[in-house]
């Protein structure tokens, strides 16, 4: 198999492929040794969002004992704007298995747990035939186990998964230090996107030199992009890591002199229009605060108002904190209201800047889990990129794109108070 | 004998979920302990030397004070 595009999307026809399908697509016999060196030297990095290095993660749930070790696949997405794991599962399922097949073989785990929202009931039809297609099988792997979990923001986050398969609460957990093993009952637990998961599929298949002939030195492979705003429609776009922005943007018929980009969703950040130039990778995007994260970018074009877009992200995901800790629960509607006053500021704008930046400040790093940190770097670098336009606002001229009330951030609506689920 | 003084630094840790903003903490060791807007405690981030007998004596009161018990005395083994 050549250095091409698509690879975890080949064979993309619309439907799910069943497994006769997938393994005359995906042809090469999966290997059976050495696997973990193998992902070792792909330099395979998480898809999720956090980028850490699969074999590392790996190597730590491999040297824990105990039995009862669970791989779960997280295919939960609470990114709005990220629609790539439900895209790679109603087209190759059967990768993402195999990948978690691997991953479970490789820290020793009994157990997959795959891991999907339960308002997308087509996802979850998929998953349940591919599994049982995968059931009957003369080969048994490990078993797996479908959970299909309520869809909030926070339901993705490792820690709430891992409490949602213990008790059925979708809350993220407090952890004391960054080595923290999560556990199922007691068993530890190994938690990776669904994309990695077929990225581990591919690697077993066709081994690391072929994965790294596409993507740079340090981010290597290819990635799912999520593209929507100003585009013709949203869709998602394989690429390889390191293409420049503006050929992704030309790829998927996107505007090509945007304002601004919306970076790795709505914990992300906002990225300049001018930035275009830049490969898409951590390590070119991170000089300019930006990051590769879910995949997801938003093209907001010149006629919007940057302003406008992040008041009502920040509105949304103020309502789906968890309400657990504090400067999360009164902190972000604290700084959606500064927001929504600085958008209609009436000559108190200044003011009420000065209080967001502070309350920025405070809020940072004092939740339990990352969801308060991911606002308050979303509203900065709003802050930052949209300096001009919020000055305007703060001394009371609304821009034309908050007159014309035109929204290019898909927002969900807020449902209220709608909180704690149960299974 | 000559009292040895002690290496190490220690920092004062919250669990957020638990905290519910008393401010118990605040009031027992104002010097490491800030208070926000909304009641919630702000803690010094940076590790304080144990040699501080009075500021360590002072988290020793914040962690026993805690109505929610969310407070914990961590050790580092910084430099200072």
């Amino acid at each position: 198999m050549n250095a091409t595009l698509p690879r975890v999307l080949l064979g993309a026809t619309g439907r799910p492929l069943t497994l006769g399908e997938h393994s005359s697509t995906f042809d090469a016999p999966l290997r059976t040794s050495s696997m973990f060196e193998e992902l070792e030297a792909s330099g395979l990095t998480g898809r999720g969002g956090g980028a850490f290095p699969t074999a590392r993660k790996v190597a730590l749930l491999r040297n824990q004992r105990g039995h009862g070790k669970v791989m779960v696949v997280n295919a939960m997405e609470g990114e709005p704007e990220a629609h790539k794991d439900r895209t790679l599962l109603s087209t190759n399922p059967h990768l993402v298995l195999d990948g978690a097949e691997c991953l479970a073989m490789m820290i020793g785990a009994k157990t997959v747990a795959v891991c999907v929202p339960r308002d997308n009931q087509t996802v979850v039809h998929y998953l349940k035939r591919a599994i049982y297609e995968r059931s009957l099988r003369t080969h048994k792997g490990p078993t797996f186990e479908l959970h299909a979990a309520p869809w909030r923001y926070v339901a993705g986050e490792e820690s709430a998964l891992v409490h949602w398969l213990n008790d059925n609460q979708s809350l993220p957990q407090y952890r004391a230090s960054k080595t923290h093993v999560l556990r199922v009952g007691r068993g530890p637990v190994l938690v990776d996107n669904a994309e990695t998961c077929a990225h581990v599929g591919l690697i077993a298949r066709y081994g690391a030199a072929w994965f790294r002939e596409l993507g740079t030195d340090a981010s290597p492979g290819s990635t799912l992009v999520s593209l929507t705003g100003a585009v013709d429609r949203p869709k998602v776009l394989e690429v390889s890591l390191g293409t420049r922005l503006a050929a992704i943007l030309e790829a998927g018929r996107a505007d090509p002199h945007p304002q601004a980009l919306l970076t790795a969703g709505y914990g992300g950040t906002w990225l300049a229009g001018h930035h275009l130039d830049l490969p898409y990778a951590n390590e070119s995007l991170g000089p300019v605060g930006a990051m590769v994260g879910t995949g997801v970018l938003v093209v907001l074009p010149r006629s919007g108002c940057g302003l406008l877009e992040t008041k009502r992200v920040v509105d949304w995901m103020a309502n789906e904190s968890a309400r657990q800790c504090g400067p999360c629960a009164f902190g972000l509607p604290a700084l959606a209201e500064d927001l929504t006053h600085l958008l209609h500021a009436r000559g108190d704008g200044v003011g009420v800047l000065a209080r967001l930046v502070e309350r920025c400040g405070v809020i940072e790093g004092r939740g339990a889990c990352r969801h308060p940190d991911g606002v308050v770097r979303m509203v900065r670098s709003a802050l930052s990129v949209f300096a001009e336009d919020i000055d305007r606002h703060a001394r009371g001229t609304m821009c034309d794109g908050a007159r014309a009330d035109e929204h290019w951030v898909t927002v969900p609506s807020i449902v209220h108070e709608n909180e704690l689920v149960w299974q | 004998m000559a009292v040895r003084p002690k290496a190490g630094g220690f920092i004062l840790r919250v669990d957020p979920i638990l905290c519910d903003g008393f401010g118990h903490c605040h009031e027992l060791a104002p010097e490491l302990v800030q208070i926000d807007e909304w009641g919630y405690p702000i803690i010094k981030a940076a590790p304080t030397p144990l040699s501080d007998a009075n500021a360590l004596e002072s988290a020793r009161f914040a962690v026993r004070g805690c109505p929610r018990q969310a407070l914990r005395i961590e050790r580092t083994a910084g430099s200072n």
